[in-house]
């Protein structure tokens, strides 16, 4: 890289003197000797075996740990996307489109067939939608949403396609914002007796704290955003402007945490968002008993068009989380062969190392 | 380097330059170059864009620079241009600051010469003017001890006839005093008011580069004076013994001779810096390749899914098409798998390099006390090469000698003297005899002074000649307090030994010398010098003694003297002949010493035709060798001198050692074959053991084809297999590297055979048609010896074996004649410190002592070759690790470019996540300690087969590499897409997701680190440690509300490193990839180290437990298989009794296996305390 800078190292050419200077003794210090103290770890058997044993021994108790755990979170998949002719959806995803103004209802009947004790959460699942894809993930402007005002009247070039509209700035703008979810999801519980009770669902903590309160402000603070949103327009795919999507002044505008669920893009083309907490309401009563549900969904997101598929996920949480047994089972493969390598290792060790290194 | 526009104005102008002394106007006309010498390459204004294009003719620099461009077109860029720009302006800033501080001391070093006082003669008197402002044409006053101001004419000394002495160590290396004279006419301008209306006109050649040359003409008072290099002082020189002289500035500043020849040194690169190169070009395939399929896949999602994605999605505007969109995305992935190839890679080398050389530098195991200079690294771009050294080629003299001569024996008219060093015998006290005698003088024969004290006439002329022939200028501080400078040290040999037998040379002049002849002072008048060169191999001195008497004296070469001999010398010549012999077989330098009455008649007639041979202008060398010819005829022999040629300390245990490395000594001398031979069997590097010494001295094509056909080795197959390489041609030896290790074929037939060949016959073995033989020959042998050789055959020598052998070749030597071929070899070492300095100026390393050749190889080449090896295969892995992340991700985001990390991470992972820790291993490695590795010089063997890095282990690297990013992708995919936080919020977001990645990444590249890393001192705890411990805290700094609030768009992974380092599951996840990573090296280590283990592994392993020795006593059935390579050498080096090897054969246990050298110590009952053995 740097040759030229050498090349003339050679000969100094400026003067009397030159070449070689009588030098002084170089000084006697460790580090210029190259002998500093130093730790000098051998790979022997004496120091490998014992590891490989040890990360053995301590990754299978994890492994069965998290998967006794996750084998005892409950959770329940739903699809909705209505692809099949009997499913109930079918005509709603058949029918609509973005323009379409009249929205589409279909219900959807399942049974769970064990209760759900402790807060359940209520995620919506999406696949083959690439929330991940350079373009989309840089549609965005992180400045407007912090509620900039300059950005909310003039929103980053990155938005386009979806910046400006009819010459007024989109807010929010960007790819991101204008393809939210907006199918409404809500869960009814069909007792035994007949009655459908509706099941409370909570919209708010659903989202990161620090998006909540740090990077999502509205402009000008939450009260009276109509105003503050004067001179924008709505993206092109929404139906309400943005200081429409909840009556609660702290859950509006850009601080509704829909949107800012969805705003939060996910890293691989199938996800599921958090949509809903089902708090638990008493110890003596499951969130959800077993029985019958029925899934309203008013079907407002097209995703046929590219093959995706929505879900509605139910679930229960542990201290690690939702439903993952990957972890656990990993945990003890790797756990397992560790300990398989250690044996192995042990007896090539004795049967072919041992006249190399008696050392051990 | 030189900034020299007027030069070449005036080259294009004319051919030839003129002059015009104390005319300043009329030189002006030409636009000479002034005096000021420029060396610095930049000044303040320049600095920026003359150091940024040069930088930029960097092909990596330009390459960054390229895809700097593509990141700012939108469309393209996968990353912002902050992390191009970031990393490129610190590579770009480091290169300037490092050229700006060598330009600054080119700054102070030219302004300190340049304001130099000198004193001009301006319109009749003397001023002192600043060297910068001397002009051409101006005259100059020099005074003793002064440097020359600019190349001048010498117009007039303060000595007589002219003469006047230099000093030409800064020019030519050469440290004796030379003699030059002033223009012969002009000698009466003595003092500066003639001087000063001098106007005299000089016409010569243009500025050239040539030191021993100058033609010109002097133009005075309508007459014509021949110039020569006699009558040139050339800057750069120093007045010596000289009150003071005038001189006419011819050449100023750049146009200096001195300048002319300060050309740029050819750049040397190292095999790995080649590897490095060629690996580079494979990564850029790499990526185009990773781009192509990337692009494919680009196309194929844009076309399936991408269009159907447009609701959500439309294509950039530009885009219309997905072929057009899969075009971009190949540029965007260029961009961001650039990594594979960090930028910070040369820079990186570069650093360590730099450690490596500092700490040559600084050892003081190469420091030598007497002559208080330490090792240098010149260059210190070649590092790691000298660990992979194969062959070393020497000078001789003052490289394995000490180039310290002492009289040692001599035959004095057919009697012998001297009994050579025994320690026995005392040395000759000659201070009662001869108060002028030098107390340093060891003679050991008092019968010589015997012979001298009594009055013997042969003895008495004998040293009488020693101590006028000769061209040694005398200096007497005070009485008795005599100095020599000798042009040669075997002359200084002579000269003293003749002061201590009584004729002590006390002064000369240019016409006289005058010397105390056993405490009688006598003056004889010089009369002429016929001066030696390398085609008369003789000189001598007319002389006239104060009796009036004419005698010439000569010494020379046995060779040439004795032809020239009287007659009637038939039978002294025959004694005498024998002794020469003897000495020869001593290994001592011999001349021969004879004398001649010359009438005055004879005289008269010899010396008209010797002037007008002096003044004639063409073929004017010639004709005085003829003139001198002519007179050296018919004389008298008086004896022989023989000089020992002193070997430098530690020489022969050094070679010894080096031969155990596998690294083969060739000497290429200038001196005659005995001699070299001599020299090779004291350095032990010829035995008596070999089975054959061949000696090709033909002077024919045909006989020197004959010798080499007559070397080759009946009976043990090796010439069957030499003939077919030579046979299958040259495209074999050139195209692909030998299809056996060299080693394998030194193994079965070297050690035995040594191989002497002379400068002719060498001339002729390296004609195209022959060097196939000679090299295989020359390379079968264990010791090759080349004498006389020219400074170009050294070269030759040393080109022909890095063209054939393809391996690294380290040349060392002392002198001028070495240059060449220090400057062809790989590696160039010069001996400093002794001869002058022209070696050292072109070698790349230098150091004073022959032996810290050992040192430099064995332990510092060692350890640089192993650091860099490592280095390498670590940058490689640790970048493919980063960067393949993407291309695993690039099938789930739909080929977007979409980077895994964060652009921070993308920017600061090279230069600050990892870079330390692999920089402390690069610079602070040690396998084994330095002074195990040159007990063990068998550890030297990796470096030469090019073990540790070479395309195989860059494979491994790689593979490594990649499998650690597929870990390092897919464990997060797997685990994080169904995950959740604790708070139910999934940790598939994206920004979760390049947290763990990465984080998961430095984690594992520094564990990798950490098992790469052998000798962990504090430093590099403090860079592993200090890494981790500054990528959290980075991280935690970008992803905090305060950056965010200042700038929201850069800024926008706020909160992430909270919301994820608090995650369990994302811990989890990390120690799984790093387990999955890890695990699989541990265990190959593990099983390379107990089944497979290396000789510096098995070094170390014993070093770490020294008190096991009792258990290795027990376990008496331990093969020592890593051991397994050389016995008895342990002996060698413990028996302290100067390696005598003879009786144990180098040669033949260089060849043999068959059990544990180390075994064969301890049944020997060697002393726990031996080298090499204590670890046991």
């Amino acid at each position: 890289m740097m040759p030229t800078s050498y090349e003339d190292g050679h000969i100094s050419v400026s003067g009397a003197g030159g070449g070689s200077m009588p030098g002084k003794k170089p000084e006697n210090t460790a580090f210029k000797q190259q002998r500093l103290p130093a730790w000098q770890p051998v790979l022997t058997a004496g120091t490998v075996l014992p590891a490989f044993f040890i990360i053995g021994l301590i990754f299978i108790p994890i492994g069965i740990g998290l998967y006794v755990t996750s084998m005892n979170i409950k959770e329940f998949q739903i699809d909705y996307t209505g692809v099949d002719m009997s499913s109930p959806c079918y005509n709603c995803s058949q029918n609509f489109s973005w323009n379409s103004s009249r929205p589409c209802a279909c219900s959807l009947p399942f049974y769970l067939d064990q209760p759900y004790d402790s807060n359940v959460f209520m995620y919506y699942g999406l696949s083959n939608f690439y929330q991940n894809h350079r373009r989309y993930v840089k549609s965005r402007d992180d400045s407007q949403l912090n509620g900039n005002q300059e950005s909310l009247k003039d929103p980053s070039k990155e938005c386009e396609p979806y910046a400006w509209s009819s010459s007024k700035p989109i807010a929010p703008c960007g790819a991101i914002a204008n393809s939210m979810f907006n199918d409404t999801l809500e869960l009814f519980y069909n007792d035994p007796n007949g009655s459908k009770v509706q099941i409370p669902l909570t919209a708010t903590g659903i989202a990161w704290w620090t998006d909540k309160h740090v990077k999502f402000r509205n402009p000008g603070g939450n009260e009276n955003l109509p105003a503050a949103f004067q001179g924008t327009t709505k993206p092109v795919n929404w139906h309400w402007p943005v200081y429409e999507l909840d009556s609660d002044p702290e859950n509006n505008g850009f601080i509704n945490e829909d949107f800012i669920v969805w705003m939060r893009t996910a890293a691989l083309p199938t996800f599921r968002k958090l949509y809903r907490i089902i708090q638990r309401k008493n110890n003596m009563v499951p969130t959800l008993p077993r029985g019958n549900y029925t899934l309203e969904v008013v079907y407002n997101y097209p995703v046929r068009s590219f093959d995706g598929r929505k879900r509605v996920i139910l679930s229960t949480i542990s201290w690690m989380g939702g439903k993952n047994p990957f972890l656990g089972i990993a945990y003890i493969t790797v756990g397992s062969v560790c300990f398989l390598l250690g044996v192995v290792l042990l007896i090539i060790h004795h049967k072919y190392g041992s006249r190399n290194n008696i050392a051990t | 380097m030189l900034s020299r526009p007027s030069l070449l104005l005036c080259e294009k102008k004319k051919e030839e330059r003129k002059v015009k002394a104390n005319d300043r106007e009329y030189n002006e006309k030409f636009q000479y170059a002034s005096n000021c010498i420029m060396t610095s390459k930049y000044n303040m204004l320049t600095f920026l864009p003359v150091n940024l294009f040069e930088q930029f003719q960097e092909v990596a620099n330009t390459y960054f620079l390229f895809l700097l461009i593509l990141q700012l077109i939108p469309q393209i860029s996968s990353l912002s241009w902050f992390t191009t720009i970031v990393p490129l302006a610190l590579v770009l800033s480091i290169t300037a600051v490092k050229d700006a501080t060598d330009d600054y001391f080119r700054h102070r070093s030219d302004n300190q010469v340049n304001n130099h006082q000198s004193q001009v003669l301006i319109r009749g008197s003397l001023q002192k003017e600043r060297w910068m402002n001397v002009r051409v044409g101006d005259i100059i006053k020099l005074e003793n001890n002064q440097s020359v101001v600019a190349d001048l004419l010498l117009l007039s000394s303060s000595e007589p006839h002219g003469l006047c002495y230099i000093e030409t160590a800064e020019l030519d290396g050469e440290t004796n005093v030379k003699v030059r004279q002033s223009v012969s006419v002009p000698a009466e301008l003595g003092d500066p008011n003639n001087l000063a209306t001098f106007n005299g006109e000089v016409v010569c050649e243009p500025p050239n580069n040539k030191l021993d040359r100058f033609c010109g003409t002097l133009y005075w008072r309508d007459k014509k004076y021949p110039l020569t290099n006699q009558n040139m002082l050339l800057r750069g020189c120093v007045l010596r013994n000289t009150e003071a002289c005038y001189g006419l500035v011819i050449f100023a500043g750049p146009d200096t001779k001195l300048m002319q020849n300060s050309g740029r040194t050819k750049f040397k690169r190292t095999s790995i810096d080649r590897l490095m190169n060629t690996l580079v070009l494979w990564i850029f395939g790499f990526l185009v390749c990773m781009g192509v399929i990337l692009a494919v896949g680009n196309a194929v999602w844009e076309k399936e899914v991408g269009s159907l994605f447009q609701s959500y999605l439309p294509w950039d505007p530009p885009v219309d098409n997905f072929l057009f969109s899969a075009f971009l995305s190949f540029w965007s992935y260029v961009i961001i798998l650039n990594t594979v190839v960090p930028i910070s890679l040369y820079v990186s080398v570069e650093v360590i390099r730099l450690g490596h050389s500092y700490f040559i530098n600084w050892d003081r195991q190469m420091f030598c006390s007497q002559c208080n200079t330490a090792a240098e690294a010149r260059t210190t771009t070649l590092n790691e090469e000298l660990g992979q050294v194969e062959y070393v080629f020497s000078d001789k003299t003052g490289t394995l000698t000490q180039n310290i001569m002492s009289f040692n024996k001599c035959s004095i008219n057919g009697q012998a003297y001297g009994k050579g060093t025994s320690r026995e015998k005392n040395t000759l006290d000659f201070t009662p005899f001869n108060p002028l005698a030098n107390p340093d003088f060891c003679f050991y024969d008092e019968k010589l002074l015997e012979s001298v004290k009594v009055g013997d006439w042969h003895s008495h002329e004998y040293f009488r000649l020693l101590s006028l022939c000769h061209t040694v200028m005398s200096e007497e501080k005070s009485e008795g307090e005599l100095v020599y400078k000798a042009q040669s040290p075997d002359e200084g040999a002579l000269v003293k030994a003749a002061r201590n037998f009584g004729f002590v040379f006390r002064s000369r002049t240019p016409g006289t010398i005058t010397t105390t002849e056993l405490g009688r002072t006598v003056t004889y008048s010089l009369l002429a010098i016929l001066d030696f060169n390398n085609i008369r191999k003789r000189m001598s001195v007319i002389v006239r003694n104060p009796a009036g008497r004419i005698r010439l004296y000569c010494k020379g070469a046995d060779t040439v003297l004795l032809e020239r001999l009287h007659p009637c010398n038939q039978e002294l010549m025959t004694i005498t002949s024998d002794h020469l012999n003897e000495y020869a077989a001593d290994g001592l330098r011999t001349l021969a010493l004879a004398y001649r009455d010359v009438s005055e008649e004879e005289w008269e007639v010899w010396s008209e035709s010797h002037r007008s041979a002096d003044k004639a202008v063409d073929c004017r060398e010639d004709r005085l060798a003829a003139a001198y010819d002519k007179i050296e005829q018919d004389m008298m022999l008086l004896g022989a001198t023989a000089i020992e040629d002193k070997l430098q300390e530690g020489v022969s245990e050094t070679i010894a050692l080096l031969s155990l490395a596998n690294i083969k000594v060739w000497v290429l001398t200038g001196d005659k074959q005995e001699t070299a031979v001599n020299i090779g069997y004291s350095c032990k590097m010829l035995t008596d053991d070999m089975m054959e010494v061949f000696t090709i001295s033909g002077r024919t094509v045909q006989s020197v084809r004959q010798e080499l056909g007559s070397a080759s080795f009946p009976g043990n197959g090796f010439r069957e297999g030499q003939e077919g390489d030579g046979v299958a041609g040259d495209d074999q030896l050139q195209g692909s590297p030998c299809p056996l290790p060299p080693t394998y074929l030194m193994d079965n037939i070297s050690g035995e055979f040594g191989l002497i060949i002379n400068g002719h016959s060498l001339a002729h073995a390296l004609e195209a048609d022959m060097e196939v033989e000679f090299v295989s020959t020359a390379c079968a042998c264990k010791a090759v010896i080349c004498c006389r050789v020219t400074p170009l055959q050294k070269a030759q020598v040393v080109e022909l074996i890095k063209k054939h052998k393809k391996a690294v070749t380290l040349a060392i030597g002392d002198g001028a004649n070495d240059v060449s071929m220090i400057k062809s070899a790989h590696i160039g070492v010069g001996i400093s410190g002794q001869e002058g300095i022209q070696a050292v100026l072109a070698s790349d390393y230098s150091f004073a002592q022959f032996r810290f050749l050992q040192r430099l190889l064995l332990v510092h080449g060692r350890w640089s070759y192993l650091r860099m090896c490592r280095f390498l295969c670590y940058f490689f892995y640790k970048n493919f690790a980063f960067t393949m992340v993407h291309f695993w991700f690039g099938f789930f985001c739909g080929f977007s470019a979409q980077t895994v990390y964060d652009q921070f991470f993308i920017t600061l992972y090279n230069i600050v996540y990892t870079s330390l820790p692999v920089l402390a291993m690069g610079i602070f490695d040690q396998d084994v300690p330095d002074h195990r590795s040159l007990e063990c010089p068998k550890l030297y063997e990796p470096g030469q087969l090019n073990l540790l890095f070479n395309k195989k282990e860059f494979f491994i690297c790689i593979a490594q590499g990649i499998y650690t990013s597929v870990v390092l992708f897919f464990m997060p995919y797997a685990v994080l897409s169904n995950a959740t936080q604790s708070t139910g919020v999934p940790l598939a977001d994206y920004q979760t997701f390049a947290a763990t990645t990465a984080t998961a990444l430095v984690i594992v590249v520094s564990v990798q680190i950490a098992l790469d890393t052998g000798f962990w001192t504090v430093i590099n705890h403090v860079f592993v440690w200090g890494s981790l411990g500054l990528y959290f805290t980075i991280m935690l700094a970008l992803h905090s509300q305060t950056l965010f609030r200042i700038f929201p768009k850069q800024f926008h992974f706020v909160g992430c490193a909270q919301s994820t380092l608090l995650q369990p599951v994302v811990w989890l996840t990390i120690a799984l990839a790093t387990a999955i990573c890890i695990v699989p090296v541990l265990a190959f280590r593990f099983l390379k180290l107990d089944l497979k283990p290396q000789l510096s592994d098995t070094v170390r392993t014993h070093l770490r437990k020294p008190a096991e020795s009792r258990l290795g006593a027990r376990g008496g059935s331990r093969s020592g298989y890593a051991f397994a390579h050389q016995e008895g050498f342990g002996e060698l080096i413990t028996s302290g009794k100067n390696m005598r090897l003879s009786s144990l054969g180098l040669a033949s246990f260089a060849s043999r296996h068959s059990s544990s050298w180390i075994e064969t110590l301890r049944r020997k009952n060697t002393p726990p305390k031996e080298p090499c053995s204590s670890f046991l």
